[in-house]
């Protein structure tokens, strides 16, 4: 009787000390992707969530390559690239998509200021390059023009 | 082994690398309906980009869904021939895959 009663116990407490350690062992969860951001609406809510201000200084030491005209707005090729000095990251923003965040790209140690991707675009809008440099935000716009939308469909 | 799902090139030329990739991924957006069953196709993209150097990290991407469907991508970083570029990409549902590849 006895014995079968230690057993009974040891795999008792067993199972709470296995409940306790697996409880500990959740890895928080942590989300490297800025859901908000990507699911703002506006270009001020993206850019809110995306670099924590929407205040940004027009400048024209960003080059921002994209067709004036893009017949698909599915892959709109852009280029961005920048003569500033340590430019810590470039945000890509398409100002009438459902949600204007396209992309952030963080920059680090080697990387240099140049990106080049292809974008989808709903409508003709301006697309915006937003470079980070020494803690400031500097903007720059150039409109393209779609004949064919390329969100949804 | 399964084809990788990255391409990638890395040239170098007066001491700058420009890297070049090309992902095969359908990014989907979650917006888009099935045409003949009219269900809305769920959102399927890819979130993040990493890009390692010689072991260091150079470049972070965040992803939303309006990168075009099969991603390219191209940016610059400073080094040399013989470098080490490893690109891994991660989407929405999980998934990722890797590569690595030599500056030529």
């Amino acid at each position: 009787m006895q014995r079968r009663h230690f057993l009974k116990n040891t795999m008792a407490t067993g199972a709470v000390a296995l409940a306790a350690t697996s409880g500990l062992l959740v890895p928080v969860q942590v989300l490297a992707w800025n859901k908000k951001a990507f699911d703002a609406k506006d270009v001020q809510g993206a850019m809110k969530g995306s670099l924590g201000t929407e205040l940004t200084e027009a400048s024209d030491k960003i080059k921002i390559k994209a067709p004036d005209i893009a017949e698909n707005g599915a892959v709109v090729p852009v280029t961005i690239s920048s003569t500033l000095a340590n430019v810590t990251s470039i945000t890509v923003l398409s100002e009438k998509n459902g949600t204007p965040l396209v992309a952030k790209f963080n920059l680090k140690g080697k990387a240099e200021a140049f990106i080049s991707t292809r974008i989808k675009m709903g409508k003709t809008s301006n697309v915006i390059a937003i470079c980070e440099s020494g803690g400031k935000f500097y903007s720059a716009r150039k409109e393209v023009k779609v004949t064919i939308g390329g969100c949804g469909g | 082994m399964a084809k990788s799902s990255i391409k990638v090139r890395a040239k170098a030329k007066n001491g700058v690398v420009t890297v070049k990739a090309l992902i095969s991924h359908k990014m989907e957006t979650g917006l888009r309906k099935d045409k003949k069953t009219g269900k809305v196709i769920p959102a399927h993209f890819i979130e993040e980009v990493n890009c390692e150097h010689n072991g260091a990290a150079v470049m972070n991407a965040e992803w939303g869904v309006a990168i075009s469907k099969n991603p390219y991508l191209s940016f610059k970083l400073a080094g040399a021939s013989g470098d080490k570029i490893k690109l891994t990409w991660k989407d929405n549902t999980g998934k990722s895959d890797s590569l690595e590849t030599k500056v030529k």
